[in-house]
């Protein structure tokens, strides 16, 4: 019996078949640019948000949400417009989940003021008290470190100058930390006070849940 | 060393660290299982659900699962090419390099380090070391088959080298990132394409991990165990084929209804419904093969063992291609049922083919008889019960939770918000814990079995 007696040939044969599968669903994909189109609408994360999506990965918050909306009518109801391709394209890596455990958030930024993200974060049995979601308080007490975060954006590719990055950061510092911003209290509420001045994790990750869905908002509006 | 020659340090060496691998596995999980009605027990950042989450999933699918099938792979490679291990000591360095490799994900996925890929979520630097042992591997595999003394390769030597092939082309593509720290990178895929890539390997890496080893187990270990031949030669070869061609086309049934474009996920749905066949083909083989036998699902406890596991082998493989069916997949995708699917297949079907292949192999390499058979079939009705009782629940579990997404009031409104769909689950999570605690009891039966096989003194030669 041929190849059975060719352990060699056998192993290339059976690449060579997992391979066909590949090439016209994966490696050909990847070079359409109808796979994942960009619009000019969508903008890259800032350097504040990238960290917010990095600490969100951190703690494998993709494991119980998913980020994409499918377009189902009982979907489009509950969560808003469903997902385009274009949002996408600078999400490395992709994070549409695949449980809903707790709600999509392809839709969330917006959807709250800061301020109940503060408090839901850090607690969100003190507003649904039967969320089996894990309170995530500490995160409002560990510093956000921003010391590669031009290597980062630079890594991705979105084409900030360093200088770009710097202003970033102290700008969302500035808005965090003013006296005015809006969610104040319920900042100082979970961020002991030698970090209220400093920017923290948690800062970073609502001002990612923040951006989430926005710029398809923004779209739709101009439309 | 048997008389033959075999080295069979290394097998023992895998099939105890699988063993371990397993308890820690299912701790993690059973701690999960009760965060999930009972937040409190998030106690630390690194016992959160979501970190927990893929130490379970990498635990038992690189720690339990992967060292299941080297352990095994090691030794029905000796024995089918008759031929002992080509390098022994590369073997005993991938073992080493293999629990370190497990210990150090483990940790790194308790610290957060975490890519989110699913089912590849291991950092850069470890995806190396992962390469690394892969290769080792690898050079055992072929150099053993070069040297071999059977000219034939059987069967489960086919599904041996088809995964090696395989799981080397999808690790590798899957895992292409940028590093920006020494825990920190990004994938070089974007978006809707990172999804394509990362599903055609979430749904392979099962395809090659949970089903071309377990099946090179179950062609192999289910004969010695019986004493009877595969039913059918031809059946076998077609059944690989297929399954080796159509697996590959079918990831993006993952991502049905997402912006992923539509002809993939059709095309994925196509294939998944053609995926029945060639694995149907192995469960026919199996249950053809026990033709006229059917008696030692009664008087043979590893029958029962191979029976049951290619049994739920046989209904995972009609649930998953159903699944994958667009109309079905957008009412129970993102609900308990895929959860319900997917531990089916790990505690039933893989578990059970490993649980008897180790039974079948550990007292032969330790020159003894099995400790107990009495504990043997324990641990079966154990696990049994215990996977039936889990898998039922979070079936019944989805469907509940599918429909509450789903329904709305005459007016077209919602009917539910989103917390009472979670909330109205909780019973259905306790019960599922209740029965996890099953299935672990029937897991330590299974250990304690295999240590005191071990432990008993060697019985002489021809005793």
């Amino acid at each position: 019996m041929g190849i059975t007696s060719k352990p060699t040939v056998f192993a290339l044969l059976a690449a060579a078949v997992v391979l066909l599968g590949t090439t016209v669903t994966v490696f050909i994909p990847l070079f359409m640019p109808s796979t994942q189109p960009i619009s000019p609408y969508i903008k890259p994360y800032t350097a504040i948000e990238q960290e917010g999506r990095d600490i969100y990965m951190r703690e494998g918050c993709n494991n119980c949400h998913t980020q994409t909306v499918r377009p189902l009518r009982t979907e489009v109801l509950r969560y808003g417009e469903y997902s385009k391709p274009e949002e996408f394209a600078y999400d490395r890596p992709f994070l549409w989940g695949s449980r809903r455990t707790g709600p999509d958030l392809n839709r969330v930024g917006g959807k709250y003021p800061d301020s109940w993200h503060y408090k839901h974060t850090a607690s969100p049995q003190s507003m649904f008290e039967k969320s089996n979601m894990p309170p995530y308080a500490w995160l409002a007490k560990n510093p956000l470190d921003t010391s590669i975060s031009f290597k980062k954006t630079s890594t991705l590719g979105y084409g900030y100058s360093e200088s770009d990055v710097q202003q970033q950061i102290s700008e969302y510092r500035a808005t965090v930390t003013d006296e005015n911003y809006s969610s104040k209290e319920s900042r100082d509420q979970v961020t002991p006070p030698e970090l209220r001045k400093e920017l923290t994790e948690m800062d970073a990750l609502i001002a990612y849940l923040q951006k989430l869905g926005r710029d398809v908002k923004n779209m739709e509006a101009k439309k | 060393m048997s008389d033959a020659g075999y080295n069979y340090r290394v097998v023992r060496g895998f099939a105890f660290s699988a063993l371990f691998w397993l308890v820690i596995g299912l701790i993690i999980g059973l701690w999960m299982a009760v965060e999930m009605f009972n937040p409190a027990l998030n106690i630390t950042p690194w016992l959160s659900f979501g970190r927990l989450r893929v130490v379970h999933t990498n635990g038992l699918g690189l720690g339990f699962g992967l060292a299941g099938i080297f352990a095994t792979s090691y030794y029905m490679l000796q024995h089918l090419t008759r031929t002992p291990l080509l390098f022994p000591r590369l073997a005993q360095a991938h073992l080493y390099i293999f629990n370190a490799a497990i210990a150090l994900g483990a940790l790194s996925l308790f610290a957060g380090m975490n890519t989110t890929r699913e089912y590849g979520e291991l950092e850069w630097p470890l995806d190396i070391v992962v390469v690394i042992f892969w290769v080792m591997f690898a050079i055992n595999v072929f150099g053993t088959l070069i040297k071999r003394n059977e000219k034939q390769m059987y069967i489960s030597l086919w599904y041996i080298i088809g995964m090696t092939v395989a799981i080397a082309i999808l690790y590798i593509v899957n895992n292409l990132e940028v590093p920006v720290s020494l825990f920190k990178s990004y994938t070089i895929y974007s978006g809707a394409n990172d999804a394509n890539v990362e599903w055609w390997y979430g749904h392979n890496i099962v395809g090659f991990i949970f089903t071309f080893p377990i099946l090179a187990m179950f062609y192999y270990y289910l004969p010695k165990s019986t004493g009877l031949p595969i039913y059918s030669h031809r059946l076998s070869i077609i059944s690989f084929w297929a399954l080796n061609f159509a697996y590959l086309w079918t990831g993006a049934h993952h991502l049905m209804l997402t912006p992923l474009p539509e002809w993939i996920q059709t095309v994925a749905m196509a294939f998944s419904i053609f995926l029945i066949a060639p694995s149907w083909g192995s469960v026919v083989n199996g249950y053809y093969t026990l033709q006229g036998n059917w008696d030692q699902i009664r008087t043979n406890y590893l029958a029962k063992f191979f029976i049951a596991g290619i049994t739920f082998y046989g209904l995972q493989t009609l649930q998953g291609p159903l699944q994958g069916l667009r109309t079905l997949n957008a009412f129970f995708h993102y609900t308990d049922w895929v959860v319900g699917h997917v531990h089916m297949g790990t505690m039933g079907w893989v578990t059970m083919v490993i649980s008897a292949s180790f039974y079948y192999m550990i007292p032969r390499i330790n020159n003894t008889e099995l400790h107990s058979i009495k504990l043997a079939n324990l641990h079966f009705w154990l696990i049994l019960i215990g996977q039936f009782t889990w898998t039922i629940t979070m079936w019944v579990a989805g469907i509940q939770q599918g429909a509450m997404w789903k329904a709305t009031n005459p007016d077209g409104s919602l009917m539910y918000n989103f917390l009472d769909t979670v909330t109205s689950l909780y019973p259905y999570y306790q019960l599922r814990f209740v029965a996890g605690l099953v299935y672990f009891a029937g897991i330590l039966v299974f250990v304690w079995n295999l240590i005191m096989t071990v432990r008993q003194q060697p019985e002489k030669a021809g005793s």
